[in-house]
Protein backbone atom coordinates (compact mmCIF):
# COMPACT_ATOMS: atom_id res chain seq x y z
CA UNK A 1 0.00 0.00 0.00
CA UNK A 2 3.01 2.09 0.71
CA UNK A 3 4.65 1.94 -2.11
CA UNK A 4 1.42 2.33 -4.41
CA UNK A 5 0.46 5.54 -2.68
CA UNK A 6 4.39 6.50 -3.14
CA UNK A 7 4.12 5.85 -6.23
CA UNK A 8 0.59 7.39 -7.22
CA UNK A 9 2.09 11.39 -5.03
CA UNK A 10 5.34 10.87 -5.13
CA UNK A 11 8.22 11.74 -7.37
CA UNK A 12 7.25 12.61 -11.38
CA UNK A 13 8.24 10.10 -13.89
CA UNK A 14 11.23 11.58 -15.68
CA UNK A 15 11.00 11.28 -19.35
CA UNK A 16 14.07 9.78 -20.63
CA UNK A 17 15.43 9.29 -24.68
CA UNK A 18 16.24 5.67 -25.74
CA UNK A 19 20.30 6.53 -24.61
CA UNK A 20 19.21 7.50 -21.46
CA UNK A 21 17.05 4.70 -20.01
CA UNK A 22 19.71 2.39 -21.05
CA UNK A 23 22.58 4.55 -19.43
CA UNK A 24 20.17 5.00 -16.26
CA UNK A 25 19.13 0.98 -16.40
CA UNK A 26 22.51 0.24 -16.97
CA UNK A 27 23.92 1.94 -13.79
CA UNK A 28 20.90 0.57 -11.58
CA UNK A 29 19.51 4.28 -10.86
CA UNK A 30 17.02 3.50 -8.52
CA UNK A 31 14.84 6.24 -9.83
CA UNK A 32 15.28 4.82 -13.21
CA UNK A 33 14.16 1.13 -12.36
CA UNK A 34 11.19 3.25 -10.30
CA UNK A 35 9.70 4.86 -13.33
CA UNK A 36 10.42 1.52 -15.43
CA UNK A 37 8.41 -0.34 -12.85
CA UNK A 38 5.80 2.49 -12.89
CA UNK A 39 5.66 2.65 -17.14
CA UNK A 40 5.14 -1.53 -17.18
CA UNK A 41 2.35 -1.62 -14.33
CA UNK A 42 0.49 1.10 -16.35
CA UNK A 43 0.31 -1.63 -19.24
CA UNK A 44 0.31 -4.74 -17.86
CA UNK A 45 -2.62 -3.55 -15.93
CA UNK A 46 -4.65 -3.43 -19.20
CA UNK A 47 -3.56 -6.85 -20.13
CA UNK A 48 -4.60 -7.91 -16.89
CA UNK A 49 -8.04 -6.55 -16.16
CA UNK A 50 -8.84 -7.74 -19.68
CA UNK A 51 -7.42 -11.79 -18.88
CA UNK A 52 -7.85 -12.15 -14.87
CA UNK A 53 -9.53 -8.94 -13.60
CA UNK A 54 -10.08 -10.70 -10.34
CA UNK A 55 -6.09 -10.93 -9.22
CA UNK A 56 -5.02 -7.57 -11.96
CA UNK A 57 -3.74 -5.86 -8.78
CA UNK A 58 -1.54 -8.54 -7.56
CA UNK A 59 -0.32 -10.15 -10.81
CA UNK A 60 0.41 -7.00 -12.36
CA UNK A 61 3.06 -6.31 -9.31
CA UNK A 62 4.50 -9.91 -9.50
CA UNK A 63 4.89 -9.76 -13.51
CA UNK A 64 6.24 -5.93 -13.53
CA UNK A 65 9.37 -7.45 -11.45
CA UNK A 66 9.78 -10.25 -13.54
CA UNK A 67 9.67 -7.78 -16.56
CA UNK A 68 12.05 -5.66 -14.78
CA UNK A 69 14.72 -8.51 -14.05
CA UNK A 70 14.59 -9.55 -17.74
CA UNK A 71 14.67 -5.67 -19.07
CA UNK A 72 17.82 -5.10 -17.20
CA UNK A 73 19.30 -8.51 -18.38
CA UNK A 74 18.59 -7.80 -22.14
CA UNK A 75 19.79 -4.02 -21.97
CA UNK A 76 22.41 -5.44 -24.56
CA UNK A 77 19.73 -6.80 -27.21
CA UNK A 78 17.97 -3.02 -27.12
CA UNK A 79 19.03 -2.10 -30.67
CA UNK A 80 17.10 1.33 -30.44
CA UNK A 81 14.96 0.24 -33.42
CA UNK A 82 11.48 1.74 -31.06
CA UNK A 83 11.27 3.36 -28.35
CA UNK A 84 12.92 2.19 -25.33
CA UNK A 85 9.70 1.76 -23.47
CA UNK A 86 7.67 0.01 -26.07
CA UNK A 87 10.59 -2.17 -26.28
CA UNK A 88 10.09 -2.74 -22.44
CA UNK A 89 6.43 -3.05 -22.69
CA UNK A 90 6.72 -6.56 -25.06
CA UNK A 91 8.63 -8.09 -22.64
CA UNK A 92 5.83 -7.41 -19.70
CA UNK A 93 3.34 -8.73 -21.97
CA UNK A 94 5.57 -12.42 -22.58
CA UNK A 95 5.90 -12.66 -19.11
CA UNK A 96 1.87 -11.87 -18.21
CA UNK A 97 0.95 -13.99 -21.26
CA UNK A 98 3.41 -16.85 -20.43
CA UNK A 99 2.19 -16.90 -16.87
CA UNK A 100 -1.13 -16.70 -17.68
CA UNK A 101 -1.29 -19.76 -20.47
CA UNK A 102 0.85 -21.67 -17.61
CA UNK A 103 -2.05 -21.23 -14.70
CA UNK A 104 -5.05 -21.40 -17.27
CA UNK A 105 -3.73 -24.68 -18.59
CA UNK A 106 -1.35 -26.34 -15.40
CA UNK A 107 -4.48 -29.01 -14.91
CA UNK A 108 -4.01 -30.13 -18.47
CA UNK A 109 -2.06 -33.23 -19.42
CA UNK A 110 -0.64 -33.52 -23.38
CA UNK A 111 -1.52 -37.38 -23.41
CA UNK A 112 -5.12 -36.74 -21.91
CA UNK A 113 -5.62 -33.96 -24.34
CA UNK A 114 -4.40 -35.92 -27.59
CA UNK A 115 -5.75 -39.06 -26.13
CA UNK A 116 -9.05 -38.69 -28.10
CA UNK A 117 -7.45 -39.23 -31.47
CA UNK A 118 -10.44 -37.49 -33.48
CA UNK A 119 -8.38 -38.39 -37.00
CA UNK A 120 -8.29 -42.01 -36.16
CA UNK A 121 -10.58 -44.48 -36.32
CA UNK A 122 -11.57 -41.82 -39.53
CA UNK A 123 -11.74 -43.95 -42.72
CA UNK A 124 -10.76 -42.38 -45.78
CA UNK A 125 -14.30 -42.00 -46.83
CA UNK A 126 -14.55 -39.66 -43.83
CA UNK A 127 -16.82 -39.77 -40.82
CA UNK A 128 -20.54 -38.64 -41.51
CA UNK A 129 -20.66 -37.11 -38.47
CA UNK A 130 -17.85 -34.71 -39.29
CA UNK A 131 -19.08 -33.10 -42.09
CA UNK A 132 -22.31 -32.70 -45.11
CA UNK A 133 -20.79 -32.71 -48.18
CA UNK A 134 -19.06 -35.30 -50.13
CA UNK A 135 -15.73 -33.06 -50.70
CA UNK A 136 -16.00 -32.41 -46.98
CA UNK A 137 -15.75 -36.11 -45.53
CA UNK A 138 -13.11 -36.52 -48.43
CA UNK A 139 -11.25 -33.21 -46.93
CA UNK A 140 -11.30 -35.04 -43.39
CA UNK A 141 -10.21 -38.27 -44.23
CA UNK A 142 -7.11 -37.10 -47.02
CA UNK A 143 -6.16 -35.20 -44.06
CA UNK A 144 -6.19 -38.10 -42.07
CA UNK A 145 -4.45 -40.24 -43.97
CA UNK A 146 -1.55 -37.28 -44.63
CA UNK A 147 -1.22 -36.68 -41.07
CA UNK A 148 -0.66 -40.62 -40.67
CA UNK A 149 1.62 -40.70 -43.56
CA UNK A 150 3.62 -37.59 -43.46
CA UNK A 151 4.17 -36.51 -40.41
CA UNK A 152 5.99 -37.62 -37.23
CA UNK A 153 4.05 -38.81 -34.00
CA UNK A 154 5.26 -35.64 -32.39
CA UNK A 155 4.53 -33.56 -34.92
CA UNK A 156 1.21 -34.96 -35.42
CA UNK A 157 1.27 -34.18 -31.27
CA UNK A 158 1.51 -30.77 -31.26
CA UNK A 159 -0.97 -30.12 -34.67
CA UNK A 160 -3.65 -32.00 -33.02
CA UNK A 161 -3.09 -30.08 -29.18
CA UNK A 162 -2.44 -26.57 -30.98
CA UNK A 163 -5.00 -26.49 -34.14
CA UNK A 164 -7.48 -28.76 -32.49
CA UNK A 165 -7.50 -28.49 -28.70
CA UNK A 166 -6.25 -24.96 -28.70
CA UNK A 167 -3.84 -25.12 -26.24
CA UNK A 168 -1.09 -22.35 -26.88
CA UNK A 169 2.69 -23.54 -28.34
CA UNK A 170 4.10 -22.34 -25.08
CA UNK A 171 2.14 -25.13 -22.86
CA UNK A 172 2.53 -27.86 -26.20
CA UNK A 173 6.23 -26.89 -25.69
CA UNK A 174 6.68 -26.86 -21.83
CA UNK A 175 5.39 -30.27 -22.43
CA UNK A 176 7.50 -31.86 -25.16
CA UNK A 177 10.37 -30.35 -23.25
CA UNK A 178 11.17 -28.15 -26.00
CA UNK A 179 10.19 -24.23 -26.57
CA UNK A 180 7.81 -21.95 -28.11
CA UNK A 181 10.21 -21.27 -31.24
CA UNK A 182 10.91 -24.75 -31.67
CA UNK A 183 7.44 -26.12 -31.74
CA UNK A 184 6.20 -23.31 -34.00
CA UNK A 185 9.08 -24.66 -36.41
CA UNK A 186 8.42 -27.97 -35.73
CA UNK A 187 4.67 -27.47 -36.80
CA UNK A 188 5.68 -25.30 -39.72
CA UNK A 189 7.34 -28.34 -40.91
CA UNK A 190 4.18 -30.25 -40.21
CA UNK A 191 1.91 -28.61 -42.14
CA UNK A 192 4.40 -27.79 -45.28
CA UNK A 193 4.82 -31.80 -45.55
CA UNK A 194 0.66 -31.74 -45.22
CA UNK A 195 0.69 -28.97 -47.75
CA UNK A 196 3.03 -30.89 -50.24
CA UNK A 197 1.15 -34.09 -49.79
CA UNK A 198 -2.38 -32.49 -51.03
CA UNK A 199 -0.78 -30.57 -53.77
CA UNK A 200 1.18 -33.94 -55.39
CA UNK A 201 -2.57 -35.24 -55.19
CA UNK A 202 -3.59 -32.92 -57.32
CA UNK A 203 -5.53 -31.12 -55.09
CA UNK A 204 -6.22 -27.41 -54.08
CA UNK A 205 -8.23 -25.75 -51.10
CA UNK A 206 -10.68 -24.65 -53.23
CA UNK A 207 -11.22 -28.38 -54.31
CA UNK A 208 -11.36 -29.86 -50.81
CA UNK A 209 -13.62 -27.05 -49.43
CA UNK A 210 -16.35 -26.35 -52.37
CA UNK A 211 -18.45 -28.88 -53.75
CA UNK B 1 -10.75 -34.07 -23.29
CA UNK B 2 -13.57 -34.92 -26.55
CA UNK B 3 -12.66 -33.10 -29.39
CA UNK B 4 -15.09 -32.96 -31.98
CA UNK B 5 -13.91 -32.82 -35.76
CA UNK B 6 -16.85 -29.96 -36.73
CA UNK B 7 -16.40 -28.42 -40.65
CA UNK B 8 -15.10 -25.24 -39.03
CA UNK B 9 -12.10 -27.11 -37.52
CA UNK B 10 -11.54 -29.13 -40.68
CA UNK B 11 -11.87 -25.89 -42.66
CA UNK B 12 -9.41 -23.75 -40.26
CA UNK B 13 -6.82 -26.82 -40.29
CA UNK B 14 -6.75 -26.92 -44.02
CA UNK B 15 -6.85 -23.35 -44.65
CA UNK B 16 -4.03 -23.18 -42.61
CA UNK B 17 -1.99 -25.72 -43.80
CA UNK B 18 -2.29 -24.59 -47.64
CA UNK B 19 -1.59 -20.68 -46.37
CA UNK B 20 2.06 -22.09 -45.39
CA UNK B 21 4.99 -20.83 -46.43
CA UNK B 22 8.49 -22.11 -47.51
CA UNK B 23 9.98 -19.93 -45.57
CA UNK B 24 8.42 -18.51 -42.41
CA UNK B 25 9.87 -17.10 -39.43
CA UNK B 26 9.31 -18.22 -35.84
CA UNK B 27 8.38 -16.71 -32.38
CA UNK B 28 11.59 -15.56 -31.04
CA UNK B 29 12.44 -13.51 -34.22
CA UNK B 30 8.74 -12.46 -34.32
CA UNK B 31 9.27 -11.34 -30.64
CA UNK B 32 12.82 -9.32 -32.12
CA UNK B 33 10.67 -7.46 -34.83
CA UNK B 34 7.44 -6.87 -32.80
CA UNK B 35 7.85 -3.50 -31.05
CA UNK B 36 8.58 -1.95 -34.16
CA UNK B 37 5.92 -3.26 -36.06
CA UNK B 38 3.59 -2.28 -33.20
CA UNK B 39 5.03 1.19 -33.32
CA UNK B 40 4.70 1.38 -37.18
CA UNK B 41 1.22 0.31 -36.56
CA UNK B 42 0.16 2.88 -34.64
CA UNK B 43 1.52 5.56 -35.61
CA UNK B 44 -0.51 4.49 -38.87
CA UNK B 45 1.89 3.48 -41.03
CA UNK B 46 2.02 -0.09 -43.54
CA UNK B 47 4.19 -1.98 -41.12
CA UNK B 48 2.59 -5.30 -42.98
CA UNK B 49 4.75 -4.28 -45.84
CA UNK B 50 7.38 -3.01 -43.87
CA UNK B 51 8.18 -6.24 -41.96
CA UNK B 52 6.05 -8.92 -44.30
CA UNK B 53 7.29 -12.11 -42.34
CA UNK B 54 6.34 -10.26 -39.17
CA UNK B 55 2.89 -9.85 -40.36
CA UNK B 56 3.03 -13.19 -42.07
CA UNK B 57 3.85 -14.80 -38.49
CA UNK B 58 1.74 -12.87 -36.49
CA UNK B 59 -1.42 -14.43 -39.21
CA UNK B 60 -0.36 -18.13 -38.49
CA UNK B 61 0.65 -17.95 -35.01
CA UNK B 62 -2.05 -17.47 -32.42
CA UNK B 63 0.17 -16.69 -29.27
CA UNK B 64 2.31 -14.02 -30.44
CA UNK B 65 -1.08 -12.50 -32.34
CA UNK B 66 -2.87 -12.94 -28.73
CA UNK B 67 0.26 -10.71 -27.42
CA UNK B 68 0.82 -8.11 -29.69
CA UNK B 69 -2.63 -7.26 -29.63
CA UNK B 70 -2.67 -6.70 -26.10
CA UNK B 71 0.67 -4.93 -26.42
CA UNK B 72 -1.06 -2.41 -29.05
CA UNK B 73 -3.60 -1.61 -26.27
CA UNK B 74 -0.93 -1.09 -23.68
CA UNK B 75 0.39 0.84 -25.97
CA UNK B 76 -2.43 3.29 -26.68
CA UNK B 77 -3.20 3.07 -22.88
CA UNK B 78 0.14 4.32 -22.14
CA UNK B 79 0.45 6.46 -25.18
CA UNK B 80 1.60 10.16 -24.29
CA UNK B 81 3.40 9.67 -21.74
CA UNK B 82 6.20 8.10 -24.03
CA UNK B 83 9.10 10.21 -24.68
CA UNK B 84 11.42 10.34 -27.90
CA UNK B 85 13.65 7.89 -29.22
Amino acid sequence: MFERLRRRFGRRPKRRSNAEWVRDLAAADSHAITDLRAELLRGVRIVLRRRAPAKAEDLAEDFVQEAVLKILDSLDSFRGDSRFMTWAQTIVVRVAFTELRRKRWENVSLDGLVDERPFEGLDAAGDAAVSETLSERNAAGLLRELMQSELTEKQRTAIEAVMLHGMPIDEVARRMDSNRNALYKLLHDARKRLKEGFEARGLTLEQLLDD
Amino acid sequence: MRMKLTRTVIKAILEAVFATQPVEIGCDECFEQVHRFAEMELAGEDAASALPLVQSHLERCRDCREEFEMLLAALRAVAGNNSPK
